[in-house]
């Protein structure tokens, strides 16, 4: 990729924040911020695969924006796992866009303006969590994002959306201001320094039962990464248009929040210094737990947005799961799940929004046989849910693969189990309405008239449907990728 | 004519402009001579903060006499920085005045200025004196100008607040002027660095620990540390607005410093953390006015109300880090003195705006305001950031400070009680903001117009520097430092 312009990694950061004013000043417009919006996303996705060039041949990008307080700096760095979760975003922004419009649009939404300017602010701050060089300059843009995605789950301005928004913005705030942020300063406090290092920074700095409460404050802290009992604002958050769900609560936010947790896992604690700590085993199994009381939920929605929200749950707890199993594999399976999950969810999220939009209809049971109005929809949503099941040929076997290897690795049978338990509930959650709307007979008194969605809907949600299919034949380059973080470069 | 000469005339000035502004015609030549005094104040204590940071002392005998003897300024990196919020804030306050002014004093404004600036000098000479007694005589020309400027108010009850205000701070001074005659009845001397050499040696006499008594009691009252806060609500909702944005950022911050100057400097942080027990006596102080305060301000239906609530709790998190009485600590206190006279000034002077326009500060008029004053409402929204204390703001700054201090201090607990009136702060702010931007116009509310660029840019001006000096410390830390370290006697840290 060393074709593409490289730019300094504020730069890129400060890409969508500039198309969002612009987008904000052409608010009067719609064709001014479709226009603006493609513009962004497009310009966006050159530089940050620009980035991967030189990070891939083991360049060091690092850029030291301001030094706030002597050694606490506002700076960025391009890393693996940073590289791999904004090129997730990335590229699934500017298949989310046309998307977006064409929902939007034929949804009948207002306030286009505000919609897209948000939206554009949270990939922003999504590429600030993901090039953070310190955990001061990640909590700020973590920040960012919680409340930049706020008018976007009440976009439509009823009661209901209101408070779903507000459970949305106090939980990530309550956790992030009272959990994560004393431990940041106490870390501080203890090592001096913020910034992220392989091996971690709290080794020997701090006493056991420190260490031990900083991890408990931390993994609860990150309450995007959804451990219970600090999950209900995901739920809550399903109130929002589906783009906002599919490119937000599937991919940016949530995967912004177990982002945090691999960083942390890697470069703060250490996977050799988490091994020592009390309390690993505690999260670890409070993640575990997650991970299956989640997909019993789940199968029990009928509502189809909540039923992927709660699998979604269940899901981030996977890559949870991957950043304390304390193996290298794990933690490798961890990160290739935050892709494989990203391109397989909001594959899910967009047909689920494609089916609204044509068929007004939210929940699974009134799915019967819809497989043969919408095909492709429903062909999708199908292939998407094998990604996230775990199933061949779709890239999600591979991150599966490597979770599983790494809980034999590091001898965790009982977690070994629970995943392979955890695939089963997946199956038994995600498949039924495939099955219902391929094998079911339409319903006598369906109306006529019911057809496929909007092409803008239906192309991307094909794309990406499309995306987990190469991804099966391509996750060598993102096992490559994860596994530089601990050889030291890329061989 | 070296720096050292100039620096009495930082006080000197307001106090002659004052006498000259009182019989000024018109509206605004007042303003502008005002204006002008109070730059060349501020430009002056800049070069005398420059001076000192580098732990000079500067000494000016007034009238030549010796300092044992005569009336000594004497100024280090401590009261410098103090000195120098004052002066800049009163040049910045002064931005915003007019327009503000001209609303709400009817006829000539020379009276109010000359008073403003009776406040102004009476600030700084607290600031600079070394002088005990001093302190005290301007304490009381700065106290009962500013009573008559609370006065002013357009509300009737203003009269009520400033007597009110009126009673309070005169038991405070007398209480401090109480301590300052033990004091001197047994060393014999009112300079303050004679009475730091004496007082060690008869630290066993009861005249001396009554004296550090009703020395903290009394600025404790004109610093509004809770339970003793009871003045400040009224005399800031009922002052004009212009007063109460100048008295917010400094009047209580000139108080804490005589405060810490006695304890620390005087009587030293052996006798007043050690021999006495002021360091907890301070600590349950200010942990009850963080909580009382953000408490009572989380229900206040009067903006201005709320956010002088607010301001006693903000009291609380400066008098916290002084009761660790370390130099984190200190640090942490001096910090948040600077910057909380930055967050409030932004905040009075965007609802100053609003009340410009609207006449009212009820939280239930402001509902649906957001779209018809957004560059008003956007600045306090902003400034609200700031007293929660997000990062790459000021408020952010003075709290990292302040848990820092905690846990080095041992006090990891602290931290606790640091977040949850952060999480109030979150509320009452938000409170706000909901009203003016997710709440609908109440019907038959008239179209309201953004308010002018006079009051706007000043209270912009102030938010900006809210966000650069979050960003960049350099100067707020080093000074904040230095002063902590000379109070401190020169960097160590206390016992």
């Amino acid at each position: 990729m060393s074709w593409l312009p490289q730019l300094a990694p504020l730069t890129v950061v400060l890409i969508p924040f500039v198309g969002a004013i612009a987008i904000g000043f052409a608010a009067g417009s719609r064709q001014w911020i479709q226009r603006l919006s493609w513009l962004t996303s497009g310009v966006f996705l050159v530089a940050v695969w620009g980035l991967a060039g030189p990070a891939l041949s083991g360049e060091a990008l690092e850029q030291s924006v301001w030094e706030i307080l002597p050694g606490l700096t506002i700076g960025f760095a391009v890393e693996p796992l940073g590289l791999l979760f904004a090129l997730l975003a990335s590229t699934l922004w500017i298949l989310a866009t046309p998307y977006a419009i064409g929902y939007m649009t034929h949804g009948g939404y207002t306030n286009l303006g505000r919609f897209f300017a948000c939206y554009a602010i949270a990939l922003g701050a999504a590429a600030g969590i993901a090039f953070a060089d310190n955990l001061l300059t990640m909590f700020v843009f973590y920040e960012i994002l919680s409340v930049s995605t706020y008018p976007l789950v009440a976009h439509d301005g009823s009661e209901k959306s209101k408070r779903g928004a507000r459970t949305y913005l106090v939980l990530l705030l309550l956790t992030s201001i009272c959990l994560w942020l004393p431990a940041m300063i106490w870390t501080w406090a203890a090592t001096g320094t913020l910034t992220f290092t392989p091996g971690g920074i709290l080794a020997g700095q701090v006493t056991p039962a420190t260490g031990a409460l900083l991890l408990v404050l931390f993994m609860f802290g990150t309450g995007k990464a959804a451990l219970m009992p600090f999950h209900r604002w995901l739920p809550a958050a399903m109130v929002a248009p589906t783009p906002v769900s599919a490119l937000l609560h599937a991919v940016a936010v949530v995967k912004a929040g177990v982002f945090v947790v691999l960083k942390l896992a890697i470069y703060i604690f250490g996977l050799d210094y988490l091994k020592t700590l009390a309390t690993t085993d505690f999260v670890l199994y409070v993640a575990t737990f997650t991970m299956l009381v989640a997909s019993l939920v789940a199968m029990h929605q009928d509502n189809l947005k909540a039923r992927l929200a709660y699998s979604t749950v269940s899901q981030l707890s996977y890559i949870v799961i991957g950043a304390l199993l304390t193996s290298q594999l794990a933690a490798i399976g961890g990160g290739m799940h935050m892709l494989m999950h990203g391109f397989g969810k909001i594959t899910l999220f967009f047909c689920a929004g494609a089916i609204y939009l044509a068929s007004k209809k939210k929940k699974v049971s009134e799915l019967d046989g819809l497989g043969r109005k919408m095909p492709i929809t429903m062909s999708a949503f199908f292939i998407g849910a094998m990604c996230v099941i775990g199933l061949p040929p779709t890239g999600g076997l591979w991150s599966k693969w490597h979770l599983v290897s790494g809980a034999f690795d590091a001898g965790h049978m009982l977690i070994l189990a629970a995943f392979l338990l955890s695939t089963i509930l997946n199956i038994a959650y995600l498949l039924p309405p495939v099955l219902r709307a391929f094998l079911k007979p339409l319903p006598a008194s369906e109306q006529p008239g019911i057809k496929e969605a909007p092409w803008l809907c239906v192309v991307p949600l094909s794309l990406t449907a499309l995306g987990t299919l190469v991804l099966f034949v391509l996750a060598q380059r993102g096992f490559d990728l994860m596994a530089s973080i601990f050889s030291g470069g890329l061989a | 004519m070296t720096l050292l000469d100039l620096m009495p005339f930082m006080m000197l000035a307001p106090l002659i402009g004052s006498g000259f502004v009182a019989v000024l015609p018109g509206r605004a030549t007042p303003w502008a001579v005002t204006m002008l005094v109070c730059l060349s104040s501020a430009i002056i204590a800049a070069a005398v903060l420059a001076e000192t940071l580098g732990g000079a002392t500067m000494s000016y005998p007034f009238g030549n006499w010796p300092p044992p003897i005569g009336i000594e300024y004497r100024v280090d990196a401590a009261n410098a920085f103090v000195a120098f919020l004052v002066a800049a804030m009163a040049a910045v306050t002064l931005l915003w005045a007019p327009k503000s002014v001209a609303v709400e004093i009817q006829g000539r404004h020379g009276t109010f200025y000359a008073l403003f600036l009776l406040v102004v000098a009476g600030l700084l000479g607290i600031t600079l004196t070394g002088d005990a007694f001093n302190v005290f005589v301007f304490l009381e020309i700065s106290s009962l100008a500013s009573y008559a400027l609370i006065a002013y108010g357009q509300d009737r009850r203003a009269l009520l607040a400033a007597f009110r205000y009126l009673i309070m701070g005169t038991v405070g001074a007398t209480f401090f002027l109480i301590g300052i005659a033990f004091l001197y009845m047994v060393t014999g001397t009112l300079n303050m660095a004679d009475l730091a050499e004496r007082l060690p040696a008869m630290s066993d006499n009861n005249a001396v620990r009554a004296a550090l008594a009703f020395i903290v009691v009394g600025m404790g009252l004109k610093l509004a540390l809770l339970p003793l806060h009871l003045w400040l609500p009224n005399a800031y909702a009922y002052a004009p607005n212009f007063v109460t944005v100048f008295l917010a950022g400094t009047a209580t911050k000139v108080a804490l410093y005589v405060m810490l100057r006695f304890a620390f400097t005087v009587f030293g942080p052996d006798y007043s953390f050690v021999v006495l027990p002021l360091s907890t006596v301070l600590m349950v102080l200010a942990l009850a006015g963080m909580f009382a305060g953000s408490w009572v301000a989380m229900f206040q239906i009067h903006l201005k109300r709320m956010l002088a609530y607010s301001s006693v709790a903000q009291v609380g998190y400066m008098v916290l880090g002084v009761s660790l009485a370390t130099l984190t600590g200190l640090t942490a206190a001096f910090l948040h003195l600077f910057n909380h006279a930055l967050i409030k000034t932004a905040l009075f002077m965007a609802v100053g705006c609003v009340i410009y326009r609207t006449g009212s500060a009820r939280l239930d008029d402001l509902r649906g305001l957001g779209r018809q004053m957004p560059w008003t409402l956007t600045a306090f929204a902003l400034a609200g950031l700031s007293i929660i204390g997000v990062p790459t703001t000021v408020g952010f700054i003075s709290k990292w400070y302040l848990v820092l201090a905690s846990i080095e201090a041992g006090a990891w607990w602290l931290v606790v009680f640091l977040v949850i009136t952060s999480l109030m702060a979150l509320y009452y702010i938000w409170r706000v903001i909901e009203a003016a931007w997710f709440s609908p116009r109440p019907n038959g509310a008239a179209e309201m117009r953004e308010a002018p660029l006079a009051l706007l840019i000043p209270t912009w001006f102030v938010v900006s520097l809210n966000f650069y000096f979050g960003l960049d410390t350099r100067l707020t830390v080093g000074a904040a430092r230095a002063a902590a370290g000379a109070l401190l006697g020169d960097g160590g840290s206390a016992p």
